[in-house]
């Protein structure tokens, strides 16, 4: 429980940065490198790694979410369709008015704790989605969702050039959010929004909020203010959720009300969870899992799963493709929801606490010095 | 006469019918150590509970150094320097020694609230020099990574209390702080209380030992069924027959 150390930081900045980017590398053997997929990772990525900042440190568990992954998709689109097609003013509008919202929202439900605060969260979630259907289809576009159009007026780049034939695709100053300059685009933001929550997670201020999540009571007590912590938080993961729904219009410039669903808020819960709560990387791990089981698991098929068992004598195969075939294709859910209930049965803390045990199991049997009792080197000058 | 820190005036508080406060007046001098005991159930921990507005009273004011304290927050309570060790412990069971003493540290240096995100927790020496310093006092140093949680019961007592100390408070109120210790560790604390009392802090001390509230206290007052009954010094105390009936075969015993 050492604090980290600022060196300790930058390496592990150094290497996150090296395996985020070379992903379409290492992901290449497990089917799961087209830039498609590979951009959902980076952008669900980010969602996650915001949710966590709340969630994680604070543990407070919002079930409305997605509410800000939708606010900025709209703004996004209409961004897109009003001013440039570049994403970077886009993207800013998104984080803003997101943040906007979470304040709002934040605002009114961090009144409340526990299982009503998620509940006020889900409530206002609900009502964004279903307001999207109705009063608010002037700006939503209701059930077709929020689409580019070729009359758009794009005012910022009709002073460069004349509207084209067919419509025009997103880019990131001549970048095109497409294909793997798309995934680049989305990883080194991607990067950028990990470096921000490591800061959070190391700070005083990322302390203070663990804190609260340990004993409000006491952090009371002690002279803190609890709410003006909560509702940055709350913020914060708001600005994360509304930068990831700016760059999933950003590389699909399409809004739809469904992005705002709950269960689109339940799934960073999910996420969270299966990776391991209030730790750096786990909420990215659970992301990878359950985008790798949506995309990868549910488009196998029986004849994939004969293809997997090549290996084996046919008799065996020929029982192991019924006994699995379940668990693929449309059935991974199920899957997914197996390995959901194994890691918070056995390990409440999610894929990251198995890895720790792992590694203590590793060091023990390694080197002894761990376990030395702490010396005076490692604390400040605390002797007159 | 010194000065006087906090004046508690005709303060009442009922819960239903129970009266658990009634006319509770108590006037306590900066720089003293003043004990307060009774029975069980006269109202010593509703007295404190008023004190760091957790609890509102129905009627009567507190005032601390000059200023009412009736109506404002927990957290501004302790900023204006009071700050208390509960019965159990109250401390972070998640985080480590080191940080359960460096938040009160912050909350001191930085007030109710401050967004710090790109400091780093690692800079902050300072902090840190002063949380250890006081971990050291209170014999936990040896423990400063562990987490909390992971400690015994008069370990979590003694860590709060640094919690407390490392505010430096003008006032520390003590809610029978060393209840559930052993003997060793009772003595330990007692020592550790007369260091700090050297230090001029003004503390509050509810205390069911008798052996503590003798070896601490300057001036002890005691409470029966919500109101002081008996007030003076230790010597003025243990000769006074009103004591003697509440603590030994009085009607609500």
């Amino acid at each position: 429980m050492k604090a980290p150390t600022i060196k300790n930081d930058i390496f592990v900045m150094l290497i996150f940065s090296a395996v985020i980017l070379s992903m379409p590398v290492w992901l290449e053997p497990l089917g799961a490198s087209y830039p498609d997929l590979l951009q959902k990772f980076a952008i669900f990525g980010i969602f996650a790694v915001g949710y966590n900042i709340l969630f994680g440190l604070t543990g407070y568990l919002s079930f409305g979410h997605a509410a800000f992954l939708g606010v900025g998709s709209y703004t996004a689109v209409w961004s897109f369709k009003l001013l440039t097609m570049n994403i970077f003013p886009a993207i800013i509008f998104s984080v803003l008015l997101s943040g906007l919202f979470a304040l709002l929202i934040g605002f009114i439900t961090l009144r409340r704790s526990g299982i009503y605060f998620s509940i006020l969260t889900l409530a206002f979630a609900q009502m964004f989605y279903n307001l999207a259907y109705s009063v608010l289809t002037p700006i939503t576009n209701g059930e077709t969702g929020l689409q580019l159009a070729r009359t758009d007026p794009r005012v910022i780049d009709r002073l460069f050039s004349e509207a084209g034939e067919g419509l025009p695709s997103t880019d990131f100053f001549g970048l095109a959010m497409s294909g793997y300059s798309g995934f680049y685009v989305c990883a080194v933001i991607l990067i950028f929004a990990f470096f921000i929550s490591q800061r959070i997670f190391h700070s005083p201020f990322g302390v203070k909020l663990r804190a609260i999540k340990s004993n409000q009571t006491r952090m009371k007590y002690t002279g803190y203010s609890t709410r003006p912590y909560l509702l940055t938080a709350f913020v914060i993961s708001g600005m994360y959720a509304g930068l990831a729904g700016g760059l999933m219009a950003a590389t699909d410039p399409l809004a739809g009300a469904e992005r705002m669903q709950w269960t689109a808020s339940g799934e960073v819960v999910l996420m969270t969870i299966l990776g391991g709560v209030g730790t750096l990387i786990g909420p990215l791990l659970g992301v990878g899992i359950i985008k790798y089981f949506e995309n990868i698991f549910s488009a196998l098929n029986e004849q994939g799963l004969h293809q997997a068992y090549a290996f084996m004598p046919d008799w065996l195969a020929n029982i192991m493709v019924p006994m699995t075939s379940p668990f693929v294709g449309e059935g991974w859910h199920l899957t997914l929801g197996s390995l959901f209930v194994l890691i918070v049965v056995f390990l409440p803390g999610g894929i990251m606490e198995g890895i720790n045990m792992f590694k203590k199991l590793f060091s023990k049997k390694t080197s002894e010095p761990d376990f030395k009792p702490i010396k005076k080197k490692t604390t400040p000058e605390t002797v007159k | 006469m010194s000065n006087i820190i906090l004046e508690i005036d005709n303060v009442q508080k009922s819960f239903g019918g129970l009266k658990a406060l009634s006319d509770l007046n108590l006037k306590i001098e900066e720089g003293k150590v003043h004990a307060i005991i009774g029975p069980n159930g006269a109202g010593k921990s509703t007295m404190l509970n008023v004190c760091i507005g957790q609890l509102a009273p129905d009627s009567g004011t507190v005032t601390f150094n000059g200023e009412n304290m009736i109506g404002k927050a927990p957290h501004e309570i302790n900023q204006a320097g009071i700050s208390r060790v509960f019965q159990t412990p109250e401390i972070f069971p998640d985080l480590s020694l080191l940080q359960n003493v460096m938040i009160p540290a912050f909350a001191k240096h930085e007030g109710a609230f401050k967004m710090n995100i790109f400091r780093s927790l690692s800079n902050e020496h300072n902090i840190q020099d002063e949380a250890c310093q006081i971990l050291e006092d209170i014999g936990l140093i040896g423990q400063l990574h562990s987490i909390a949680g992971s400690l015994s019961r008069g370990d979590k007592r003694r860590l709060e209390l640094a919690m407390c100390l490392v505010q430096h408070p003008k006032l520390l109120l003590l809610d029978e702080p060393t209840a559930g210790m052993a003997r060793h560790d009772t003595n330990k604390t007692i020592d550790l209380l007369m260091k700090i009392k050297e230090g001029g802090m003004t503390k509050i001390i509810i205390e069911h030992d008798m052996h503590v509230v003798f070896s601490v206290a300057d001036h002890i007052s005691v409470l029966a069924q919500g109101t002081i009954i008996a007030s003076g010094t230790p010597d003025e105390i243990r000769g006074n027959p009103k004591v003697q009936e509440a603590y030994l075969g009085g009607a609500h015993l």
